[in-house]
């Protein structure tokens, strides 16, 4: 306040349009506090680099630059094969999940829907009540998805969360375009592909990236569910690796030992423990501009009016 | 109007509804077929499992199957409060959900308000971009992000060292495990949970800010007497929302963080049933159970929590 009184009373009116009382020490505080927490966050991240090409762990300042971590884990490990496998996942398996929460959403977005109500509450009443871990599972068993590709697509493939995101879009839509398309004689199917969806773009592409995001991070499914390691995701790979880092480890030491070329090098557990975490968030990066564009607007859709 | 009228109008009031009816049913046709594989999908997914919870009441036979296991009625229950383990699962569960909401949830409120207070500046940017992107990943990924930088050879460790603090693991100390749980999910989550709260500041009225500083608010107050109350509501709603899933204690972190050293201070319901499920293969019946009993629990609180979003007046989640 003070500041603001100093500076004198021409400038009033101008700090009130744009500082309202908001001093300039304030500002820099308030920067320096967000900047350290930022900061926080940031750092692990740095380390993961520079352990990953070859450093020591517990090394602040990089003096190593070496692949030799990203070439076994890329060439020898297997972790292509299933970074190949979770692309394959995240293709196949967000369209299919896209479709499936189009045409659950849009019939359930219409008001004089005959049994709306009912149909609504058989899928809301899933997010508070299942049938746990077990019973789950052993309807997985039941019906042969263990050890198979189809249990990345199949029992994850509608998440009630987004369907109720995608209803709360289609709802707003103005009742009276669809209404003049069915007099002009257009089936509901005509409407939805031909006026509804190429409206809906924004919502299509949130979602779309949510659950491509999902597919992607899943690591529980094929924890219970894959044995057969050739059959594993990216994360459930990682995840293997995080747990069996030493047997992994002298695999590598031992293909590095026996090339001439290499060696001289030594290979690190951590090394290779960050350089599997990189090639997992690398796609992540790729498509985290564009999340950042559309993840605000889906918290909103979905969220509770506030 | 004669009985007879009124008699007669009925009855065709009933032949419309009927005929309108067909009609809609028709008209609809096509919504009930995209309908189809949504329902199928929940069936199976979702509804049949429910079957499978009648193993709570039976001795799971793996020879038998599901539907042949003989009935034991609540013997499975009774085995399972007889474990010090569950009950040692159940308390954490509940702790560790209590602590989340004392030491996370507020956090991203504050830091909600701190990066309000930026406004529109490009490094209010930045500081969301890094703070958001830990949200995307998995925490098989974020936890093996955690683990090196806290673990015994981690630059945590390093720098405890130079101040003569030597080899303090905190991922095996069980008095700090769960303090790590609560900063590392913060650190993970906590630009992602601003976002609500950005978009709720965004829309508390300007002329509010405008009368607070005529009348000699400085910034501090106006946070305090504006924006708190501009955003109480939506505060209340992720507050009873939080309550109401008090039995999901954050499994995806804890299953990829703890160890044996920590496992009493953080062994919750979710874990309890995975280990005894698939790590001890004991069988699958007191899993079940332990399952139907944090799901009937779960349900409750969020099916209460939803009522009293609904009494306040505000669209709960049905």
């Amino acid at each position: 306040m003070a500041t603001n009184l100093q500076r004198g009373p021409a400038t009033v009116d101008e700090d009130r349009e744009a500082n309202r009382g908001k001093s300039r020490t304030t500002t820099i505080v308030i920067n320096l506090v967000v900047m350290v927490i930022t900061l926080l966050v940031l750092f692990p991240f740095y380390e993961v680099v520079i352990v990953s090409f070859g450093n020591n762990p517990g090394n602040l300042i990089p003096h190593i630059f070496d692949i030799a971590n990203y070439r076994y884990i890329i060439v020898q490990s297997g972790a292509l094969r299933a970074f190949l496998t979770s692309v394959g996942i995240v293709l196949v398996g967000t369209p299919f999940s896209l479709l499936l929460t189009i045409l659950t959403a849009y019939p359930l977005s219409k008001k004089h829907l005959p049994g709306r109500g009912i149909l609504t509450g058989i899928i809301l009443f899933t997010m508070f009540f299942g049938g746990g871990l077990v019973p789950w599972y052993l309807v997985l068993k039941q019906l042969h998805l263990i050890n198979s590709y189809g249990v990345y697509i199949i029992p994850s493939a509608i998440n009630t969360f987004y369907v109720i995101l995608m209803m709360t879009f289609f709802r707003e839509f103005p009742d009276s375009l669809e209404e003049s398309a069915l007099i002009d004689g257009a089936s509901d199917w005509t409407i939805l592909t031909r006026i509804v969806l190429p409206t809906s773009m924004p919502v299509i592409a949130t979602i779309s990236l949510f659950y491509s995001v999902d597919r992607w991070n899943d690591w529980f499914t094929p924890i219970l569910t894959i044995n057969d390691t050739s059959k594993w995701s990216l994360q459930a790979f990682t995840y293997n690796l995080m747990q069996n880092v030493n047997q992994f480890t002298s695999n590598a030491q031992a293909s590095a030992a026996a090339s001439v070329a290499q060696s001289h090098i030594q290979i690190l557990p951590d090394g290779l423990k960050m350089a599997v975490i990189i090639v997992g968030m690398i796609p992540i990066m790729c498509v985290y501009p564009f999340l950042q564009k559309y993840f605000a607007k889906g918290v909103m859709l979905g969220s509770i009016k506030g | 109007m004669s009985v007879n009228n009124a008699k007669e109008l009925s009855t065709r009031r009933v032949q419309q509804t009927k005929s309108k009816r067909s009609y809609y049913l028709k008209r609809y046709r096509i919504m009930y077929l995209m309908l189809l594989p949504a329902l199928a999908f929940y069936a199976t997914f979702s509804y049949y499992p429910m079957y499978g919870i009648t193993l709570a009441f039976k001795q799971y036979m793996f020879n038998l199957g599901v539907l042949r296991s003989p009935w034991v009625g609540l013997a499975n229950f009774q085995l399972m409060f007889q474990d010090p383990q569950f009950w040692n699962a159940f308390r954490n569960t509940i702790e560790i959900s209590l602590g989340r909401l004392a030491f996370e949830f507020p956090v991203a409120i504050i830091l909600a308000l701190l990066l309000n207070e930026l406004g529109h500046s490009k490094m209010k940017r930045v500081y969301q971009t890094v703070l958001t992107f830990p949200h995307f990943l998995s925490w098989v990924v974020f936890s093996g992000i955690m683990i090196e930088i806290l673990g015994d050879t981690g630059i945590v460790d390093g720098i405890l060292s130079q101040f003569g603090i030597h080899g303090f693991d905190p991922l095996v100390t069980p008095s700090v495990f769960r303090p790590l749980l609560f900063i590392t999910d913060n650190l993970k989550e906590v630009g992602w949970g601003t976002i609500i709260y950005l978009a709720a500041i965004a829309g508390v009225n300007p002329e509010l800010y405008e009368a607070a500083y005529v009348d000699g608010a400085g910034r501090l107050r106006q946070m305090w007497h504006v924006t708190l109350p501009g955003i109480r509501g939506t505060i209340s709603i992720l507050l009873i929302f939080a309550v109401g899933g008090l039995m999901n204690a954050g499994f995806d972190q804890i299953f990829n963080m703890y160890s044996g050293p920590v496992q009493p201070v953080s062994d919750i319901l979710q874990t309890y049933v995975f280990r005894l499920a698939f790590v001890s293969g004991n069988g699958f019946d007191i899993p079940t159970a332990a399952g139907l009993f944090s799901s009937v629990i779960g349900g409750l609180l969020l099916l209460g929590a939803n009522w009293v979003i609904k009494r306040m007046g505000q669209e709960g989640l049905f």
